[in-house]
């Protein structure tokens, strides 16, 4: 008895450890952020909030701030959130669609265009990057949503999470729809799709964080600053305390990370059984 | 493939192709470009272009360079891939063992799949920073020099340390969905025929995790290989002297920045391959087998 005891005391204190270890520095990072300039750059940073959280936030939210002093945190905090949420919905729609054609058709191109699709995994950006430039750059693309949106949601983890999840779906389901007399597009729509509620659900959820957290994409796509994401603000604005010589605003580049972090920690937060079941069953 | 399907020689064609459209354009057609151009050398103007064979493959292979990014490649990725599997399967282990608090912790230690790698880094370029940073200083006190502006080791222990912490979560997040999905009747019969903690883990446990281990590991190895990016840029960018440069990014330095597109294209393609190999590994082992 005394050993299992101590044995879960042993559990319990390394958990909270593990768990404080990565809490700690995302929390000081936050609470540091509501505490003046002055005070971070002579007491370092702060483990309690400080009474700066209106000014600052206020003032990066909606002054204009970054190189070239013409756009606010909230526009680009919009930018990230129209990318992540073009980038979610996109991908649910088209690989939901494309998944729908592999499983439920009998089609020549079928193994041919399930392969193309699979191909994708071995293509990630990092190794085509200056051609992708390239074509964005020909089809006008380069600064736009559009640009920023489409290239990304085309890739194969979509359409196999769906894939594997219409294979599981029964098949007296498409035979009484059948005998209704409901055709491919009905069956689609009307009774697959409601049916997949839940996957695409948790799908939209994971992809959402995915495309919120692209770094690469939209640091080749973006030289106007008007479509500039959360991501590449804060890279800037830590690049400048560091490299500025006037006061460090260092509250500010904290604020601007605190904004970046809060949704996508939010998402996984609160819609914690999705996001599992949208990672976890996407993947394997 | 399902038994019942519908007969229509178009309709599939209409549903597949927004996808394909997109992958020939945005995938394919990069690509194709890039092998090209890992064939051919430009001039500085992009005026005149000749076709070189093999020239820019043994320019990049043949460069020291080259040599360094791909040791630091492969040793960031397999101390990445070790620490962060160890430690998301020790906390998953750890969390499954609890009765009433598992839905605490595994709350607390999920989150972190939140941040993104970009994020993480510019913390970590504050947090190990010479003027501000409290590990920095802390580290100096232990008696390590450590100075990840001019010391290549402290600069490579930093981006390990900064991309294991970032990858832990998700390999928690899997272990713990596996060990959660092992029948209560194997586990029952296991503590029936082995009284041990420990060495019911390594035998019983542990193997029955293996598809998910497996998957894990390849995950963590691409992850090192392509998501880092994001934390190297915004930490190191390949400093002190390009001694924390991954392939992928060396890729970006050459082609983007540095405009040596036949280079970067060769560097590129042989990534591709790289790519290419890992991927039919995993489906060789990983399509058969259960999770749990």
């Amino acid at each position: 008895m005394k050993n299992t005891f101590s044995s879960k005391l042993f559990s319990h204190i390394v958990l909270i450890l593990a768990s404080l270890m990565f809490l700690l520095p995302v929390w000081v990072i936050v609470a540091s952020s509501t505490h003046s300039p002055e005070t971070i750059v002579n007491n370092g940073l702060q483990f309690f909030t400080g009474h700066n959280f209106i000014n600052t936030y206020k003032s990066i939210l909606f002054e204009n701030s970054g190189y070239t002093k013409n756009v606010t945190a909230f526009r680009m905090i919009l930018n990230s959130f129209i990318m992540a949420m073009g980038f979610a919905v996109g991908k649910v729609i088209i690989s939901s669609m494309a998944a729908y054609a592999i499983v439920y058709f009998r089609f020549k191109l079928a193994t041919f265009l399930f392969w193309l699709i699979f191909l994708t995994l071995l293509l990630p950006i990092q190794v085509r990057i200056v051609p992708s430039f390239e074509v964005l750059a020909d089809l006008h693309l380069l600064n736009s949503y559009t640009g920023l949106i489409i290239p990304l949601i085309a890739s194969a983890t979509g359409t196999f999470f769906f894939r594997q999840y219409f294979k599981s779906v029964p098949e007296e389901l498409l035979e009484a729809a059948k005998m209704d007399g409901a055709n491919s597009w009905h069956f689609f729509i009307d009774i697959l799709m409601p049916l997949s509620k839940t996957m695409s659900a948790a799908l939209f959820i994971v992809m959402f964080i995915v495309g919120w957290n692209q770094y690469l994409w939209p640091i080749m796509m973006t030289t106007d600053p008007q479509y500039s994401t959360i991501l590449l603000g804060i890279k800037e604005i830590y690049q400048s305390n560091f490299e500025g010589t006037y006061l460090p605003e260092f509250n500010r580049a904290f604020a601007m990370t605190t904004l970046a972090l809060i949704i996508p920690v939010l998402m996984v937060l609160f819609f914690q059984r999705l996001f599992v079941k949208g990672l976890v069953d996407g993947d394997k | 493939m399902k038994k019942v399907q519908f007969n229509n020689k178009f309709i599939p064609y209409l549903f597949v192709s927004p996808q394909i459209i997109i992958i020939l354009v945005f995938f394919i057609w990069p690509s194709i470009m890039a092998i090209y151009y890992s064939f051919v050398m430009q001039d500085a103007f992009g005026v005149s272009t000749q076709f070189v064979w093999f020239q820019n493959y043994k320019d990049a292979l043949l460069n020291s360079d080259y040599y360094s990014s791909f040791g630091f490649t492969l040793i960031f990725s397999t101390l990445v891939t070790f620490f962060s599997l160890g430690t998301g399967l020790f906390l998953a282990h750890k969390t499954n063992s609890m009765i009433k608090s598992r839905g605490i912790y595994r709350t607390l230690l999920m989150w972190p799949y939140a941040l993104a790698p970009a994020v993480v880094g510019l913390m970590a370029s504050f947090f190990f920073n010479q003027s501000h940073g409290d590990v920095y200083h802390f580290l100096n006190q232990l008696g390590w020099k450590f100075d990840p502006t001019s010391d290549p080791f402290s600069a490579q222990a930093m981006l390990v340390f900064i991309a294991s912490w970032k990858q832990v979560s998700v390999n928690f997040i899997f272990f713990l969905s596996g060990l959660q999905g092992i029948p209560k009747s194997v586990l029952e019969a296991s503590f029936i025929d082995c009284k041990s903690n420990s060495k019911r883990f390594w035998t019983i446990i542990f193997p029955l995790l293996a598809p998910t281990t497996f998957f894990l590991f390849i995950t963590n190895i691409t992850y090192s290989f392509f998501d880092t990016f994001g934390m190297i840029d915004t930490t190191t960018r390949g400093t002190p002297m390009g001694e924390t440069k991954t392939l992928a990014y060396k890729i970006y330095q050459d082609g983007f920045l540095g405009a040596d597109i036949g280079g970067s294209s060769a560097q590129s393609v042989i990534l591709m391959l790289f790519v290419l190999i890992i991927t039919i590994f995993q489906f060789k082992y990983l399509e058969k087998k259960v999770h749990y």
